[in-house]
């Protein structure tokens, strides 16, 4: 590959990169199934993502509707084995409709945060000079504001919707991804195959999308999880303040509810903050055995 | 470190911090311009008994009927003489509003980030001196735990346990109502009122430091001058310490100084939990009270004590490392 930019014909030089890189993900998967927390992280977000996306057959009900007498522990009636709440709410069907709030409002603001991330990091790492300069003002200027402040401020402006949440976090949380991404493409850029596509006439857009992104994606993908599971803590960190979707249930409303039941009913904020320590750890598994698994060295 | 370079390092962080410091004043304002409906109507609201000419003169007086570039050019004039505004909430000035509850923040802030910074570095170095063995294995499981716990939660929990329970701490406040202690024995009040917030705030950032003091240690672990300090017999003891750990800390201090915003962010919520009387309880009964003039007050000058954590830590790093200069 190193050699190949010499050659004229470049769509020699694509396939040698692209023959390293599957063969890099054949050995990145290996890696990954070797690794007992891949294995149980995994496995725990899928059972999580099972209920999230059975919830509607299983409690076709309204979570919000009062089913049953109020305050009944778990185990004491069968009908539910989770428990209600003071208003007589089924608990096992708010934790499963909370898990579809938490998992869309997670990965809708992780996804935002990436495309606002690489678009801007890559810009300023492949381009330099002044856009450089005045995309990572504005990068320092949202990481010097505090973002969860921030997060209370823009849904206090809008309405306390699902996908408003989800995109004031987006909003929020894109500078990680932005340096990052720059980091990668500023030492990139000045590799081999770049210099060769663009001895090839290549545009901006297509050596900048096609050939520096996907050798930058890595260290993305590993912040991805992570980006995933600070979205739900904060998402449940705002409708715990009563500052979430009025209309869905939610694991931060369901603890925030339980407040007051605290010294009488305490597995009503237990249970809800054990789903969120599970979905949280499952992501947090799953990203480590990711970076475990891009930077074998580092792993020791 | 000589002074002259402290000089230097810390007047390029201050001429840094310039533009930052008016993109976060512009900002805050024009995103809180965009907020529907104004303090006018929320007292109005409350009160349940305006009328159009008692609402239009409370909007004339507190300056919310005049255009939006005039009103941005009174608050940058005001924001000069170091005048915040007055809310209409309160009917007081927002400087002592915030001032007043900032004191309380700092105390968490500080509080936390000490602790967290002190247990998660000892217990990075625990993991990293036992790598690959039952307590690094127990000790990152328990850090994977604690960094997957959202604070209020810990909160709540560690009221339970402690407070509810076993009634050892207080579960809220800052102090005992109507105590009459003074000196000591009401810095010990508030003290005692201080240790379930401070844990409910650091559980998160233990593991943070923990996880990256450990990831930090191993890395410089392999690096030759390590090797040269054990082939010249020093104790390995010391070699950890004195070689290994001042080294690793420089990542450990970088990364506490950024998520100095997110520190700030999680007391907002901690301190709702346990009644907390700061900046971030006065964030969110503001929000509540739609009155933007504080909450651009808090945001303004929470982007600040960000800013001032930062220089600190490009200070602090110039002391550990006196390759790093200020670029």
């Amino acid at each position: 590959m190193s050699t190949d930019f010499l050659s004229p014909s470049l769509p020699q030089a694509a396939p040698a990169v692209y023959a390293v890189s599957t063969h890099r993900r054949a050995r990145t998967l290996r890696r990954l199934l070797a690794n007992p927390g891949a294995v149980v992280g995994g496995a725990l977000l899928l059972l999580i993502l099972l209920a999230a996306v059975t919830a509607p057959w299983v409690f076709p009900h309204d979570p919000l509707d009062m089913v049953g007498p109020p305050i009944q522990w778990p185990g004491q009636d069968p009908e539910f084995w989770l428990g209600t709440d003071t208003m007589g709410r089924d608990i096992a069907a708010g934790l499963a409709h909370g898990a579809r709030v938490s998992l869309t409002v997670g990965v809708t603001a992780a996804l935002l945060s990436l495309a606002i991330g690489i678009a801007v990091g890559a810009s300023a790492g492949y381009f330099g000079g002044w856009v450089d300069v005045v995309l990572m003002r504005v990068t320092e200027l949202l990481q010097t504001i505090p973002s969860f402040l921030l997060v209370v401020v823009i849904v206090a402006i809008g309405r306390p919707s699902v996908s408003v949440i989800a995109l004031s976090i987006g909003a929020a949380s894109w500078p990680v991804v932005a340096r990052l991404v720059r980091a990668e493409f500023r030492t990139l850029r000045e590799s081999e195959f770049v210099l060769a596509a663009r001895s090839n006439g290549f545009g901006h857009a297509r050596i900048a999308l096609l050939e520096i992104l996907p050798n930058a994606l890595p260290p993305v993908i590993v912040t991805t999880s992570v980006l995933v599971a600070n979205a739900i803590l904060m998402e449940s960190a705002l409708s715990f303040m009563n500052m979430g979707d009025p209309n869905a249930v939610s694991w931060g409303s369901m603890i925030g509810d339980a407040r007051e039941m605290l010294r009488t009913a305490w597995y009503l904020a237990a249970l809800p903050g054990l789903s969120i320590v599970l979905t949280v750890l499952s992501l947090n598994l799953l990203g480590d055995a990711l970076n475990d698994a891009f930077n074998p060295r580092l792993s020791a | 470190m000589n002074p002259q370079r402290a000089a230097r390092t810390l007047g390029l962080s201050v001429i840094q911090a310039i533009p930052t410091i008016i993109g976060v004043i512009l900002l805050s304002f024009f995103l809180l311009q965009a907020v529907p409906g104004d303090a006018a109507d929320v007292i109005a609201a409350e009160s349940g008994s305006a009328t159009e000419a008692g609402m239009a003169a409370m909007r004339s007086h507190f300056g919310l009927d005049r255009p939006v570039l005039q009103q941005l050019e009174a608050y940058l004039g005001n924001l000069a003489s170091l005048n915040l505004g007055v809310s209409p909430r309160y009917n007081l000035p927002v400087s002592d509003l915030v001032f007043s509850r900032l004191g309380n923040t700092v105390l968490l802030m500080f509080s936390a980030l000490g602790c967290a910074l002190a247990a998660g570095i000892a217990l990075g170095a625990v993991m990293a001196s036992f790598v690959g063995r039952w307590p690094d294995r127990v000790l990152s499981l328990a850090a994977l735990l604690l960094y997957s716990t959202p604070g209020f939660w810990l909160g709540l929990m560690a009221i339970i346990l402690l407070s509810v329970q076993l009634g050892w701490l207080p579960p809220g406040g800052v102090s005992t109502i109507g105590s009459p202690a003074t000196g000591l024995a009401h810095a010990l009040d508030v003290a005692r009122h201080l240790v379930l917030p401070t844990l409910a705030l650091a559980g998160f950032y233990v593991a943070i430091f923990a996880r990256l003091t450990r990831a930090a240690m191993l890395e410089v672990s392999r690096q030759d001058f390590v090797r040269t300090a054990h082939a010249k017999g020093l104790a390995p003891a010391a070699v950890a310490l004195r070689h290994v750990l001042r080294n690793a800390l420089i990542p450990v201090t970088t990364v506490a100084g950024l998520n100095f915003g997110t520190l700030l962010g999680g007391a907002v919520v901690v301190e709702t939990v346990f009644s907390w009387p700061g900046l971030g309880r006065l964030a969110y009964e503001s929000v509540m009270a739609r009155d933007y003039v504080v909450l651009m007050g808090i945001l303004v000058l929470s982007s600040l004590l960000v800013i001032v954590a930062n220089i600190l830590v490009d200070l602090l790093q110039t002391l550990l490392d006196p390759r790093i200069r200020a670029h």
